[in-house]
């Protein structure tokens, strides 16, 4: 469904992508890890156009996302940090992106009523806690029933409650069908969600696995656990 | 692109800047005209108000306006809008308020009190310069990140077309006073949106008398149909071709 090859991009001197080579597939959940900086947030951003790589291609559906826009009404994108337009309201934004995307789809206003957003919706933005905010957030990842979801660090900064009700949501849009990209830190929280792992390092792709390839190989039963089975391997390996 | 321009304008609107520089526009003609007993001399006053205020609150204005709604041009990016569009929308939505803005504040005295040609070019001209400024604040905030260092670049462009322009146009005129530097001095005015703006109208005010040989080499040119047209598509360029930088450098920003 999304095809991403030989990616480049260049933040200055800093290659925050290095030919990244990647291809996501109707169904799949895949976790997109590695350490800070790694370029996790880059690539979310060159897959939903806000960053433009100086080489490579990515398609959506078989075309070339390059100066195209409309590719976006079939994704739902949380953004890592949400940043709102201080002066309005929650009731406010949620109506403007409605009329923006002026869609006829059925609207998925679930988690409206799961997290509670619909006795706030006066609230101004400025005066949201951030884990209220990244509540917002995921309301409009998921409002207009989107074939793709990309969370970057759903999670973060949720209440445990809050994080809970938006894994379940996570996990019945996984069975409809849909692609779900998620960044995340918590591996444990991973667990019964992901069923694709990436591991990136200094922009590049460290590996590409399956979870149960992944289990097997390290006959770990616990993602984190793999991870760091891994990462302590390499570290014998010499650098060359 | 209706949508978005009309949420835009919304806002905009709201804001109790605009408003508050519409009473000070409107204050400003009212009393100019009250002052002078004849409206010739009215109309040179708000002259100078129109070529100093409005295209100082139209830059600072919108280029703050533009650092403050990058969280709203970021949130617009992730939906299914074109950039072009995005940046288009914001333009027009400043550019009408601001034109709205001077033609309550400024127009309506203008027309009540001097309902001639005179009048309707000075509206004319005061709505172009409103555009002119906003294209060139969408230039200035697409320069740069920072905010403080955008809100600077907008500062001196608008210092150096209100103040300095002047300044060095009159400088070469008294250290190249012995050469034959009239038609030479009609390309230059080229160069500043507000000296093109300031000359079209004292044109039509007769007072080109009081400008010597250069005054009447202006008159030549300016005074003719074909000049004003050609000024005013120099005024046009002024809004076009810094508006369409922007928007190409706008196309390739990464967010």
């Amino acid at each position: 469904m999304i095809d991403i090859q030989n990616i480049t991009k260049k933040f200055g001197k800093l290659a925050v992508l290095q030919d990244i080579n990647l291809s996501f597939q109707k169904g799949q959940c895949i976790a997109l890890i590695g350490p800070n900086g790694c370029g996790k947030t880059t690539l979310i951003k060159a897959i939903l156009g806000m960053v433009l790589p100086d080489s490579g291609s990515i398609t959506v559906n078989g075309k070339s996302i390059l100066g195209e826009y409309l590719y976006r009404n079939n994704i739902g994108y949380m953004p890592q940090i949400g940043r709102y337009p201080d002066n309005m309201t929650i009731g406010q934004i949620i109506e403007m992106i409605k009329k923006v995307r002026n869609s006829t789809a059925d609207l998925d206003e679930e988690l409206i009523r799961a997290f509670e957003l619909d006795k706030m919706f006066d609230k101004q933005m400025r005066t949201l806690s951030g884990g209220t905010t990244q509540k917002v957030s995921a309301v409009l990842a998921f409002l207009f029933n989107p074939e793709v979801l990309i969370l970057d660090e759903p999670t973060a900064g949720l209440d445990p409650l809050a994080s809970e009700i938006l894994k379940e949501k996570i996990i019945r849009e996984k069975e409809k069908g849909k692609l779900i990209l998620i960044t995340s830190h918590l591996l444990s929280e991973l667990d019964d969600l992901i069923t694709e792992i990436i591991f990136m390092q200094e922009g590049k792709v460290h590996f590409h696995q399956k979870i149960e390839d992944l289990k097997a190989s390290t006959q770990e039963d616990k993602i984190s656990k793999a991870i760091a089975k891994i990462l302590k391997n390499n570290r014998h390996e010499p650098h060359y | 692109m209706n949508r978005i321009i009309k949420i835009i304008l919304l806002d905009i609107l709201k804001n109790k800047i605009v408003l508050a520089y519409t009473l000070i526009l409107a204050a400003l003609s009212w009393s100019s005209f009250a002052l002078e007993d004849n409206s010739a001399k009215g109309l040179l006053t708000i002259l100078n108000v129109i070529l100093f205020t409005v295209p100082l609150v139209s830059i600072l204005f919108s280029t703050i306006y533009l650092y403050n709604s990058s969280e709203f041009i970021e949130l617009l990016l992730s939906q299914p809008i074109k950039r072009r569009k995005i940046w288009t929308s914001l333009f027009l939505g400043l550019s009408l308020s601001m034109v709205l803005a001077f033609g309550i504040g400024a127009g309506i005295p203008l027309l009540v009190n001097a309902p001639d040609s005179v009048g309707l070019m000075m509206i004319a001209i005061g709505c172009l310069i409103s555009v002119i400024f906003v294209a060139l604040a969408f230039l200035s905030s697409i320069l740069t990140r920072d905010k403080a260092k955008g809100i600077g670049i907008a500062i001196m462009t608008w210092l150096f077309f209100a103040l300095l322009f002047d300044g060095i146009v009159l400088f070469l005129l008294f250290q190249l006073a012995d050469y034959p530097i009239e038609n030479a001095m009609v390309g230059i005015t080229a160069l500043s949106p507000i000296d093109l703006a300031r000359i079209q109208i004292l044109m039509h005010l007769d007072v080109s008398a009081m400008m010597g040989y250069t005054g009447a080499i202006f008159k030549d040119f300016f005074g003719t149909s074909i000049g004003l047209i050609v000024s005013f598509l120099l005024l046009c360029l002024w809004v076009i071709v810094p508006f369409f930088i922007s928007l190409k450098k706008f196309n390739q920003k990464d967010l």
